[in-house]
């Protein structure tokens, strides 16, 4: 709404990757719109504390439902969303500090209830809107406002870490490229469990990785994202390990597995197996 | 000990090894008595570990509802040697101590009577019937028809079973050998007088399990907890009996999922609810004040145990009062509603849940310790005559103003025209981040403005004209009436006043009790909680503190309230 609300006063910086970020959630929540013919009130964004957290405000086009609520606790908060109405399509958006570093407690459990929302995680490395400290994944050595003799804890891979977890859905993806961002989020939304689409979304101001990123042959800079080959086989766990020990960040499905039933399916089925009490008969049971 | 004369109660401890008996007796004695009429309320402290450990706990059985689990242990029914070395001095002088002779020699204590418990059962065929040897030998003691008790027994295991019948024989007999064996004695402490049923339907039941009951009949649709004592057993009430369509129960991975979990449910349109004590309710305090901001409604319910951080997770306190008025930062004063009864439990469960929807945001029902694992029968609430509050909820078209103006707005549902930011920052009314003063003096005064819709009018008052009063709160509401009922026998000149609205106040409790010349306010914490709240509001209050992990006696609450009472007639009358 922002372009409509003079009140609203947070910007992004100029050329910042959430730009970008922002507009391929608009054409996936649209193209869902038109394929489904279910109203835009049938998402639900979440978002988390940070620059990224901010995305949910700036939505230009139709609006969803959003829940901008407190630093870290995004999964948790759509965890509520989804369970109390599963109909609804949710997506979490959030920042690599929001959600792997505060909130990176929540991340497997998500995983083990393959809780179907999906994950737009929003890396640039740094903690942007307290301008410039270090990151879960800002790497080992670096210089930021916080640590400003050299980072010294290693760089964690949140592809790798979200494997491990054993998250069903896992893309990479490239603010840089809103439209095949979009077909990742897409595949995220319509995949039935936990998804997470990370995308490499720099920060202009704190870590401007643009190319080292894309790459820069004037600079004499090779690019570290490629793209995931089209024989990668995202169904098999042991390719998605090695797709991830190859050097530099691939783009595309790294990881999907179809065959877990999600959460809100596991409820369904589970009430097959009870039934269901009237208050009344559940409070006969203590008369004497 | 030979006592004669009419009793109008009787109290038992039960104390031994966890697993021996201990719970099973006192609750089957106040079951038994319960269903002949009597009133009955048992009192537990566990250890804190899984198996085994000193357990105890006391029944007290009277032909008045019971308020407190009893100052005077009229007997001891110790179950080995350590539970008679701990328990032998709190046993009034002229009581009983009936002893597990099968378990050790006592000598020395003209209080003991061994009673072969686990021999007398095997006699009879059922090794189970130990607690009913027990249960016949104490009938004995209060003169209590054998008749009431086989009736119990016959009703117990009428359960349509092969081998009903014999379970039924052996322990009628185990009923009879314990009060056979007790007769041979010479004990005993009185007649305990005739019981009168009441012309009601009752439950027997404890004060999570009424909670739990309550909150259901509120309407709740969706429940996520966190493992932890003392509120463990709402999880897993729930986690049995909240299922179905459009329903949820589930256990998440720390009270901080539980708090946002719910405030995600809460902002979809769930009646929703999570249980906790105080570790995890300190975790919710930042969701608390989301709830709260972004104006989300849902229940917490703090069932309180002892200290902070670990503390005594299995012993009773009220000390969480500040902590669940003023949970979270920033200018935050949760609604609050403490419960002081086993039948408080269940209204006080279904007011949350309505205030929750009536304002918008978060309340949190608080309990405690003594109440979530005290059982007591209560009259069975008419759910014909619950009716739940429902949602305000928005039914236009798109483009609305969420948080417009100063007052509670209709709230817009996912999937639903109406679509908003629901926000932890400060906001405009469309729910966009905004730090424009303007807005933040609006949303503030909203916030607190929507608490005028919680004033309620009922509240407890007896005796209202005297300018000294008693107000207790929350669990302390048993021992403190017992005690006011005393006082006012004797003729002391004390009010009465009690509420579990404890925030906000009912604005006419407040208005009386701001005429008071001194409130005093019975309460389990060192700081005088309550009583602090009352003055900052003021009311000239004065708190009675404990801090033992133990439920008031009335014979203390006696002493200091007539103490009170006298130093503040003197002062008046300028002595």
């Amino acid at each position: 709404m922002s372009k409509k609300n003079p009140e609203y006063d947070f910007k992004w910086c100029p050329g910042c990757g959430d730009f970008g970020v922002r507009r391929a959630l608009e054409f996936a929540m649209i193209d869902r719109l038109e394929t489904t013919g279910e109203p835009m009130e049938n998402n639900v964004v979440v978002a988390g504390i940070g620059c990224s957290g901010n995305l949910v405000h700036l939505l230009e086009g139709p609006q969803p439902y959003g829940f901008h609520g407190i630093h870290g606790r995004s999964l948790p908060i759509s965890l509520g969303v989804k369970m109390a109405r599963p109909e609804l399509n949710v997506v979490v958006v959030a920042g690599d500090g929001d959600f792997l570093s505060i909130g990176g407690e929540h991340i497997g459990p998500q995983a083990a209830r393959n809780l179907n929302v999906c994950a737009v995680v929003m890396d640039n490395g740094v903690y942007g809107l307290t301008k410039g400290q270090s990151s879960p994944t800002t790497k080992i050595g670096e210089i930021t406002s916080s640590t400003p003799y050299g980072k010294l804890e290693s760089e964690i891979d949140p592809l790798e870490l979200y494997l491990t977890f054993g998250v069903s859905f896992i893309a990479s993806g490239f603010s840089g490229q809103p439209r095949p961002l979009a077909k990742l989020i897409t595949q995220g939304m319509e995949h039935p469990g936990f998804s997470i689409v990370h995308v490499q979304s720099p920060c202009t101001t704190y870590n401007d990785t643009f190319d080292a990123l894309k790459g820069n042959a004037r600079k004499g800079i090779d690019p570290t994202l490629f793209t995931v080959p089209d024989d990668h086989d995202a169904s098999d766990r042991a390719s998605a390990y090695g797709l991830l020990q190859q050097p530099g960040i691939p783009v595309g499905v790294v990881y999907q597995d179809n065959g877990r039933p999600s959460l809100d399916q596991q409820v369904e089925l589970m009430w097959e197996r009870t039934t269901e009490r009237t208050v009344q008969s559940l409070m006969d049971a203590f008369e004497f | 000990m030979q006592i004669s004369g009419q009793m109008r109660d009787f109290v038992v401890r039960f104390a031994g090894e966890g697993g021996q008996g201990v719970v099973t007796s006192a609750e089957g004695l106040a079951q038994a008595s319960t269903q002949v009429g009597y009133h009955a309320l048992t009192f537990a402290t566990f250890p804190s570990q899984i198996l085994g450990g000193p357990t105890w706990t006391q029944a007290r059985i009277a032909v008045d509802p019971v308020l407190s689990p009893g100052d005077d242990v009229d007997v001891l029914v110790a179950f080995n040697q350590e539970a008679y070395d701990t328990h032998a001095e709190e046993v009034r002088g002229n009581g009983v101590i009936i002893f597990n002779a099968n378990e050790f020699e006592l000598e020395g204590d003209e209080r003991g009577f061994g009673l072969p418990f686990d021999e007398l059962a095997r006699s009879t065929g059922n090794n189970r019937a130990a607690n009913m040897v027990i249960i016949g030998a104490l009938a004995y003691l209060v003169d209590m028809p054998q008749s009431y008790l086989e009736e119990f027994v016959t009703k117990r295991f009428s359960r349509g079973r092969v081998g009903d019948d014999e379970i039924i024989r052996s322990n009628i007999q185990a009923l009879s050998l314990g009060r056979e064996h007790m007769s041979a004695s010479g004990f005993s402490l009185g007649a305990l007088e005739s019981p009168q049923m009441p012309d009601y339907p009752q439950l027997m039941l404890k004060g999570n399990e009424s909670l739990s009951l309550g909150a259901l009949a509120g309407g709740l649709e969706f429940y996520v907890g966190y493992p932890i004592s003392p509120a463990t057993t709402i999880l897993v009430y729930m986690e049995r009996n909240l299922v179905g369509r459009n329903k949820f129960a589930y256990q998440v991975s720390s009270e901080i999922e539980s708090i946002t979990t719910i405030l995600g449910a809460g902002f979809a349109g769930k009646k929703a609810m999570t249980a906790t004590a105080g570790p995890g309710f300190s975790l919710m305090g930042e969701g608390l004040g989301l709830g709260w901001i972004a104006e989300i409604p849902l229940v917490v319910v703090d069932v309180q145990r002892g200290g902070p951080a670990t503390g005594l997770p299995t012993k009773t306190e009220q000390s969480d009062l500040m902590a669940c008025m003023f949970p979270a930062h920033g200018d935050v004063r949760m609604p609050v509603i403490a419960v002081g009864s086993v039948e408080e439990c269940f209204y006080g469960a279904i007011k949350a849940l309505d205030w929750a929807e009536r304002y918008q945001g978060p309340v949190v029902l608080m309990t405690e310790m003594s109440l979530a694992e005290r059982a007591q029968n209560i009259r069975k609430p008419d759910l014909s005559k619950v009716e739940p509050e429902s949602r305000l909820v928005y039914r236009g078209n798109n483009g609305y103003k969420r948080y417009a103006g100063w007052e509670r707005s209709p709230m817009p549902l996912p999937g639903n025209p109406g679509a908003y930011v629901a926000n932890g920052s400060e906001h405009d009314d469309i729910g966009d981040t905004t730090h424009l003063p303007s807005r933040h003096v609006q949303m503030t005064e909203r916030r607190f403005g929507k608490l005028k819709l919680l004033e309620e009018t009922e509240y407890e008052r007896d005796r209202a004209e005297e300018s000294v009063v008693v107000m207790p709160w929350g669990g302390s509401k048993g021992p403190g009436l017992e005690a006011y009922n005393l006082l006012k026998e004797r003729g002391v000149p004390v009010g009465w006043f009690y509420t579990m609205f404890l925030n906000p106040l009912p604005p006419a409790l407040l208005e009386e009790l701001r005429k008071k010349e001194l409130v005093i306010v019975p309460e389990l914490n060192f700081q005088g909680q309550f009583a602090s709240i009352l003055r900052s509001q003021g009311i000239r209050a004065e708190a009675i503190t404990q801090y033992t992990g133990l439920p008031f006696k009335v014979r203390d609450l006696v002493d200091q309230i007539t103490e009170m009472t006298q130093s503040v007639k003197k002062e008046m009358a300028g002595v």
